[in-house]
């Protein structure tokens, strides 16, 4: 079936369809391994907040003319700071805390972004994503972000694991718990970095939750969980931009429904198995 | 009196302005098998926590082995609530964990360690369960592994809360006897509980704790029904059988 084979084939012919392959590849493998923490601790709604704030420093970057990564790292860094500072000691509920800072971040985005009109046609590429329009040093930088975060994760494996188990125990181990929890949020933070422009701000949340959750339901431990969460994110990547290709529609909306698509999979097959598990 | 394992002189210690533990002072010997009793809320945890170094007492000083508290020193299990079970990880994985002290930051658990984690699974009766998930467990079985994980620690002094709570008379049992074999061993122990019963009949030392210290050392001086009745004070319904008191908490 030669014209099948060109099918698949053809979409990748096109360099910034490589771009475009590449750059939401690695932003859903980096969304999906720090995803892994955010289904496991039930802090879907950071794995929103973080994304959100980093518009602010987006839209500072562009306004000072200077870089939108940095611009989007310093925003989500230090969004992620003062939420855990707010809610130390009890001062605030953690959830209230994230509520607040995320949500005064977007909108000095949207005050920024209002001063010049002329400016609100690119942010909304961050808003929505535009893998298409990736460019090469946007991979470079966005390799080499996720590449980092990714070397930190595998570093830092036990001491992470036991701060999300016991963070008491971890404490008491000499672990410190606090820090490594600063330090999970940031990571939220940079994966949102990573996806800004591939899939941008609105579903980068997606990805760093549909892979890992869809892994959950099937996966027998965490380990089998997170190596599952990065294919099935990788694979969302590629099926989407095919879909976005041939169909000629948006490739972000494609990825992210192409994970949903995995994760009813998933949950049809526990299903399956559960009744077959029950009947005799 | 030996050397003694723990000592605490007028420890003060509370949450957001409201006292738990009012100048508590007591020591306990090496090797001893020791009580920490009092009725909920009389701040067992909270000491456990305050030596354990996850709260900072507002004053007071803490010595183990005649030094500052260490964590080579002391394996620690927490309450059973304190976890969180919905992870997908092994029994083996949470054990090791008391490992990780040893090992210092980057460094994986290697052979020796999974060794010492199947030796700890082995003394809890957990060693055919070492590769279940632990969202499979029951409520006893999750006990025990965190009971491994305290023993796969190594420490000389162990501070267990309340690690009785929940569990079947059998288990119990054989918890006891595990208990009485570390304390031959040469392990100190201290362990909360509100099982007062329990203490009369198998500890040989109880610290009575409610807020302040109202007396430590061996059973046999300590257990009278003035501390029973200071400590439980309403809580307590007291029932002559020989010398052990029975508990109505």
């Amino acid at each position: 079936m030669p014209s099948m084979i060109d099918a698949l084939i053809e979409p990748w012919r096109l360099e910034f369809m490589q771009r475009a392959l590449l750059a939401t590849t690695l932003a859903s493998i980096t969304a999906a391994l720090v995803g892994c923490y955010v289904v496991l601790r039930g802090v879907a709604f950071l794995g929103d907040a973080l994304p959100h704030a980093t518009f602010g420093g987006v839209a500072v970057a562009f306004l000072l003319g200077g870089n939108v990564y940095l611009g989007a790292a310093v925003a989500a860094v230090l969004s992620a700071l003062i939420m855990s500072l707010l809610s130390r000691r009890g001062l605030l509920k953690h959830d209230t805390a994230v509520g607040m800072v995320f949500i005064v971040a977007f909108a000095l985005g949207m005050l920024l972004a209002s001063l010049r009109p002329n400016y609100t046609y690119n942010l909304a590429n961050f808003i929505f994503g535009s893998p298409l329009a990736v460019r090469w040093d946007d991979i470079w930088v966005m390799a080499g972000i996720g590449g980092a975060l990714v070397a930190l994760l595998l570093l830092f494996w036990k001491e992470i694991l036991v701060t999300v188990y016991d963070p008491p125990m971890a404490t008491a181990l000499g672990v410190p718990a606090a820090w490594v929890e600063l330090g999970l949020m940031v990571g939220v933070a940079l994966a949102a970095v990573v996806g800004l422009k591939a899939v941008g701000i609105v579903l980068v949340m997606a990805l760093l939750v549909l892979p890992p959750a869809t892994a959950q339901l099937v996966a027998p431990n965490l380990p089998v969980m997170m190596a599952m969460a990065v294919a099935l994110g990788a694979l969302a990547s590629v099926l989407g931009l095919y879909v976005a290709y041939y169909g000629d529609v948006s490739p972000s909306a494609c990825i992210v429904l192409s994970a949903a698509g995995f994760f009813l999979l998933a949950l049809v097959w526990r299903h399956l198995r559960g009744r077959r598990a029950r009947s005799p | 009196m030996g050397p003694s394992a723990l000592e605490v002189e007028e420890l003060w210690a509370g949450y957001n302005g409201h006292v738990a533990l009012e100048a508590v002072s007591f020591s306990i010997e090496q090797g001893c098998l020791a009580g920490l009793v009092g009725p909920n809320g009389s701040g067992k945890s909270t000491l456990l926590r305050t030596i354990i170094g996850l709260k900072r007492p507002w004053r007071g000083r803490i010595t183990v082995f005649g030094q500052p508290p260490r964590k080579s020193l002391l394996g620690y299990m927490p309450q059973v609530e304190v976890p969180d079970w919905s992870l997908p990880i092994t029994v083996l994985d949470v054990v090791l964990m008391g490992r990780y002290g040893k090992l210092g930051v980057l460094r994986r658990p290697g052979k020796a360690d999974r060794i010492k984690a199947m030796e700890a699974l082995a003394r809890v009766g957990m060693a055919d369960k070492a590769g279940r998930r632990i969202q499979e467990l029951s409520g006893g079985e999750q006990r025990r592994t965190l009971l491994a994980r305290a023993l796969a620690q190594e420490a000389p002094l162990l501070l267990l809360d309340e690690p009785f709570a929940g569990l079947d008379a059998p288990t119990q049992h054989e918890l006891l006897h595990l208990f009485q074999g570390l304390r031959r061993e040469g392990c100190t122990l201290l362990v909360a509980t509100h099982d007062l019963s329990c203490v009369a009949t198998h500890f040989d030392h109880a610290v009575f704790l409610n807020r302040r210290v109202v007396a430590f050392g061996p059973l046999h001086e300590v257990l009278t029904e003035e501390v029973l009745r200071q400590t439980f004070q309403r809580h307590l319904l007291l029932v002559r059988e020989g010398e052990i008191y029975a508990e109505h908490d």
